[in-house]
């Protein structure tokens, strides 16, 4: 089935099986290997992408159901050499350590934030309870999506 | 892991989706928001050979305004469900239960149609819409016809679909005005309900008008607490009337023993978190 995607920005047109999974189009046909798979059971958010604006698990999405639709993906977020500010944030913050859980921690933040800009500890903990860290114990993380407020102008 | 291959269409019109799921009988199945069909289809627990995707129908999505109750279409999502006004209004029940559900990426594609056609015992849109007496309009080859909750759910993800019928809307007559709680017992964040109460109250001068109270995980199906209901009607809205209603929780329940608790345990569950919920409840109200 031919599908047209605009993935960061790009348009692409593909011929795919519709049993394709969204990220595994993203990855292996689009080179777009920023978006990680980490389960089979769509628990890990590792895979999170920007689909239409909101985020969604990749893995659970199929890739003709993005058809006619937007895609942005963390390796769209950078503005040239510039990093997107909670990009910057996780790098000040040590939010990662591995870096697995990276590329969709930072997605989901970004979601986050569009919808509460000022996120309290408790909101920011709810808020990427889809996504899981095995080595950071969330701490850094949780420091970093609230800095990354403050530099998108939230205020607490 | 990748699923089997299979054939897809995206129908735009009910009556072409319920054509294409008959034409591809026992190997055809529905997909909406993929949130529970997906991952079952990755680890190749079924391989259908035919996926009919719903997403299209747009006639299916949103809450609207219909008097006495609202009518959500099926494909409305759990986030549209968290959001809309007229739910929060005349429904708080199911949008309390709805921001228990899985995580917020998975909230915005699930769909309200989707939990209650897969009909997961542990699923947490099933009880409230029993508690809210919930009427489920499905449309196939037979033609349109509207279910209770109470028959919709029959066994284990079972429910009274037809082979190629769809559910297309849930009717929910409004309780405005009415308290609401969803109280979930899980042991970690993201995670299903080990049981879980929804308990919806109308105090009127400090006296529980009526009541609606349903269990999660109590049993293949969701179950109706009619003992607690019939207890806490006409009584002051006090502590101990709660309390001695809630003892009647685990009437009728057939709750399971698994690796999360037995049932012993679940029993003791539904009594506690019934009387948190209904307490709960009393104080929204
Ligand atoms: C990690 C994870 C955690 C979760 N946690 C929870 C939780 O805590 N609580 C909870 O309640 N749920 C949870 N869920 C499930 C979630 O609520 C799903 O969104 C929902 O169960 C299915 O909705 P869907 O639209 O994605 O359905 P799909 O996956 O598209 O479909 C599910 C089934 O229903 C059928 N179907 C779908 N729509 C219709 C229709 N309109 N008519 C007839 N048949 C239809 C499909 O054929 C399929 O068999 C979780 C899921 C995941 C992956
Ligand atoms: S890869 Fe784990 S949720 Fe998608
Ligand atoms: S940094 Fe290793 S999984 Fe999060």
């Amino acid at each position: 089935m031919r599908i047209t995607v605009t993935v960061d920005g790009v348009n692409y047109s593909d011929e795919v099986e519709p049993r394709t999974l969204l990220v595994h189009h993203l990855r292996d046909r689009l080179g777009k290997t920023g978006t990680v798979v980490g389960c089979d059971t769509s628990n890990c958010g590792a895979c999170t992408v920007h689909l239409d604006g909101r985020s969604v698990k990749s893995c659970s999405v199929l890739a003709v159901q993005a058809d006619g639709r937007a895609v942005t993906t963390v390796e769209g977020l950078a503005d040239g050499g510039e990093l997107h500010p909670v990009q910057q944030a996780f790098h000040e913050n040590h939010a990662l350590q591995c870096g697995f859980c990276t590329p969709g921690m930072i997605m989901q933040a970004i979601d986050l934030l569009a919808e509460d800009p000022d996120p309290d500890e408790d909101a920011v903990r709810h808020g990427l309870e889809g996504n899981l860290c095995r080595c950071t114990g969330y701490q850094n993380i949780v420091h970093a999506v609230r800095d990354a407020a403050r530099r998108l102008g939230g205020t607490r | 892991m990748i699923p089997a291959a299979f054939d897809y269409t995206a129908p735009s019109t009910v009556d072409e989706a319920v054509r294409a799921l008959v034409a591809g009988g026992e190997d055809a199945k529905a997909i909406a928001g993929g949130q529970s069909l997906l991952p079952v289809l990755r680890l190749r627990l079924a391989a259908p050979t035919l996926v009919v995707d719903l997403s299209r129908l747009t006639e299916l999505a949103g809450v609207h305004d219909d008097g006495d109750s609202l009518l959500i279409g099926a494909l409305t999502t759990h986030h549209e469900v968290q959001r809309d006004p007229h739910v929060r209004e005349h429904a708080a029940l199911l949008r309390l239960a709805t921001d228990t559900v899985a995580d917020p990426q998975i909230r915005h594609r699930g769909t309200l149609g989707g939990a209650l056609a897969h009909a997961d015992p542990a699923g947490d849109l099933l009880a409230p819409v029993l508690a809210l007496d919930a009427v489920l309009r499905c449309t196939g080859p037979a033609g349109t016809r509207e279910v209770p909750a109470a028959e919709f759910f029959t066994d284990y993800f079972t429910t009274a679909l037809e082979p190629g019928e769809l559910l297309t809307h849930v009717r929910v007559p409004k309780l405005t005005g009415w308290g609401a709680r969803y109280e979930k017992f899980s042991r970690v964040a993201q995670a299903w309900s080990i049981v879980a109460v929804a308990a919806a109250v109308k105090v009127v001068d400090g006296v529980v008008e009526q009541a609606r109270v349903a269990l999660t995980n109590m049993g293949p199906t969701p179950v109706r607490a009619r003992g607690v209901e019939e207890a806490l009607t006409g009584e002051p809205a006090t502590a101990e009337a709660i309390r001695a209603a809630a003892a009647r929780a685990a009437e009728g329940t057939d709750p399971v023993t698994d690796g999360n608790a037995d049932a012993e345990y679940r029993t003791h569950l539904a009594r506690v978190l019934t009387e948190r919920a209904v307490t709960a409840a009393v104080s929204d109200a």
